[in-house]
């Protein structure tokens, strides 16, 4: 009895000690913790993945407006309106909104997309005071919808946000296996 | 104190003929006013900033720096918080009692304050019973918590409020034992008195005295922090089984009471211990100004209180709370026979060597400085272990 009797002590003892080791070790230690909004040593938006599903967004440079993207939409939040211009006989986009509100950021819009035009980006802050503000709209006025060429694609301009959609697609629909542009074709 | 006050009144500062039982109510007000809102509440929401930043880094976090600097004024934040909170008392409680038991526990808080040896002559009232005060007074907190628990008409408050008794109550032995060995090697209970006995050199402090008196300053340490309900003694308030114990029912300012007094007495237990332990306020002597000299004691005084409320805080971050039956076999069964142990073997320690052994405080600094060294050496091993980035800022 007398041996537990003094084990027990010499057990509270040692363990206190081994203990208080510890915690005075992790005093010197860096936190853990990221400061997030302010106090963060980069942005977080730009330590995301390519492939992070965060706000959608439109490069209409490269739209052909194909109506892909609001036909896979399951909860209708793209709304977009083309018409086909008399004189010009090219595609005429008036209208592309996407209420945010809505998305659920499935990203089945920006599977079929052909060119990578609809895409999610690293951007994930979006409270704002209003619904309204949650509607992005992103064709101010009418303009005409990109017309993709029978080779590649010559227009300095363009070349770089081509690349950047199609690189896009390509990783977007690579864990799935089959590529949706492939099967519409 | 008084002999400020006597000197001001020989002055003539208060005319030929002063009113004497006025002018020292006066100060005795002043004083205590003073004492109060300038150092025991301050002091309280300092540490409870403080902790919170212990504990974080304890735990990988950053804990609370976003008021003001660093944080720093987060106690001031919560503190105006808490004023501005409805006051609830609930239809049920017994309304006179549940008012009232805040303000025994702040007073049991406030009251030590009187005897509290800051330097030489910073002391309100070097009482000749001055210890003896101390404990007695720190332990009228139970009656506060034990009105708060059955005034809330709560099961959990009653609950908290008869663990805080039994608790008190059991520790106040151990903490009242532990103090016999000092008082038998200075034969007085006053504060100063007990400092004086003591030099500053860590080989005249009573810790370091005897082996006896080494085990008396550990236990006097464990069962304060049982007297002030901190973890890992904090069954009275334990959240995860009690909401928040005795304190369940209270809101807003009365609320706040209770933590100022838990916060605020870690000074009082560290300064139990530095006075009794760790020599108090003595400084070598360095100047013959009288000034100079006090103000070293007092930074001094406060160092050693700071490191040990530190400690505490240490404590608190590592040690998980005791089951209730854990805590009555720690006392009666560990705690009480150890300190009467040391009882005894201080006074044979006397009876033997009556003006102290000169080799036995030497002996002692070593085994100390090798438990240091050992527990740096483990530190060391954890902090490796983790591969971690070291970080020694207190800021973040």
């Amino acid at each position: 009895m007398a041996t537990g009797y003094f084990g027990n002590i010499k057990d509270a003892v040692t363990s206190i000690f081994e203990g208080l080791a510890v915690t005075a070790s992790h005093l010197i230690r860096k936190p853990y913790t990221v400061q997030y909004p302010d106090r963060v040593p980069v942005r977080i938006q730009d330590t995301l993945p390519f492939r992070y599903r965060g706000i959608l967004e439109v490069d209409l440079d490269i739209c052909t407006g194909c109506l892909a993207c609001e036909r896979a939409c399951p909860i209708d939040c793209i709304v977009i309106v083309v018409e086909k211009d008399k004189q010009t006989r090219q595609m005429l986009i008036s209208q592309f909104d996407i209420d945010i509100a809505k998305c659920m950021y499935c990203g089945l819009c920006s599977e079929p997309c052909p060119t990578g035009s609809i895409h999610h980006t690293t951007e994930f802050e979006g409270a704002d005071f209003s619904l309204e503000s949650m509607i992005r709209r992103f064709v101010p006025e009418p303009i005409y919808a990109y017309k993709p060429s029978k080779g590649p694609e010559t227009d300095p301009r363009i070349i770089p946000i081509l690349n950047r959609g199609m690189r896009y697609v390509n990783e977007f629909a690579q864990p799935g296996g089959d590529k949706p542009a492939a099967e519409e074709a | 104190m008084q002999t400020l006050v006597d000197n001001l009144i020989a002055s003539g500062m208060f005319g030929a003929h002063p009113p004497r039982d006025v002018i020292y109510g006066l100060f005795i007000f002043i004083f205590s006013l003073v004492v109060f809102l300038g150092v025991a509440f301050p002091f309280a929401g300092i540490v409870s900033w403080v902790e919170r930043r212990v504990w974080a880094r304890m735990q990988s976090r950053c804990g609370p720096n976003r008021v003001g600097p660093n944080g720093f004024l987060q106690w001031l934040a919560d503190g105006l918080k808490h004023v501005c909170k409805e006051d609830l008392i609930p239809a049920e409680s017994d309304e006179t009692l549940f008012k009232m038991a805040p303000y025994l526990v702040i007073l049991a808080f406030t009251l030590p304050w009187a005897v509290m040896p800051f330097s030489s002559s910073l002391i309100l009232a070097d009482l000749n019973v001055g210890i003896l005060y101390m404990t007695s007074v720190t332990a009228l907190t139970v009656v506060g918590v034990l009105m708060a628990g059955w005034a809330s008409n709560d099961k959990w408050s009653l609950i908290g409020g008869i663990r805080s008794a039994a608790q008190i109550v059991s520790y106040e032995i151990p903490a009242g034992l532990s103090i016999f060995p000092v008082v038998l090697m200075t034969g007085t209970l006053s504060m100063q008195g007990i400092i004086n006995a003591q030099g500053w050199a860590p080989w005249t402090w009573f810790a370091f005295s005897n082996p006896f008196t080494f085990i008396a300053a550990n236990v006097l340490y464990i069962s304060a922090l049982a007297e002030g309900n901190r973890t890992p003694f904090d069954l009275p308030e334990a959240e995860s089984e009690l909401v928040a114990g005795f304190a369940t029912e209270y809101s807003g300012m009365r609320y706040l009471f209770f933590f100022a007094a838990e916060w605020g007495n870690l000074f009082i237990i560290g300064a139990i211990i530095t006075t009794l332990f760790l020599g108090g306020w003595k400084f070598p002597h360095v100047s013959n100004n009288p000034v100079v000299m006090n103000v070293l004691e007092l930074i001094t005084f406060n160092v050693k209180v700071l490191f040990l409320v530190f400690v505490s805080m240490w404590v608190r971050g590592t040690l998980p709370r005791v089951r209730i039956d854990q805590l009555m076999s720690l006392c009666w069964k560990y705690l009480v026979p150890i300190s009467f142990v040391d009882m005894i073997g201080t006074a044979l320690w006397l009876a033997i060597w009556p003006q102290g052994n000169s080799i036995a405080p030497w002996i002692m600094m070593a085994l100390f400085a090798a438990i240091i060294v050992i527990f740096l050496g483990r530190v060391l091993h954890y902090f490796r272990r983790s591969r971690m980035e070291l970080y020694l800022s207190p800021t973040i």
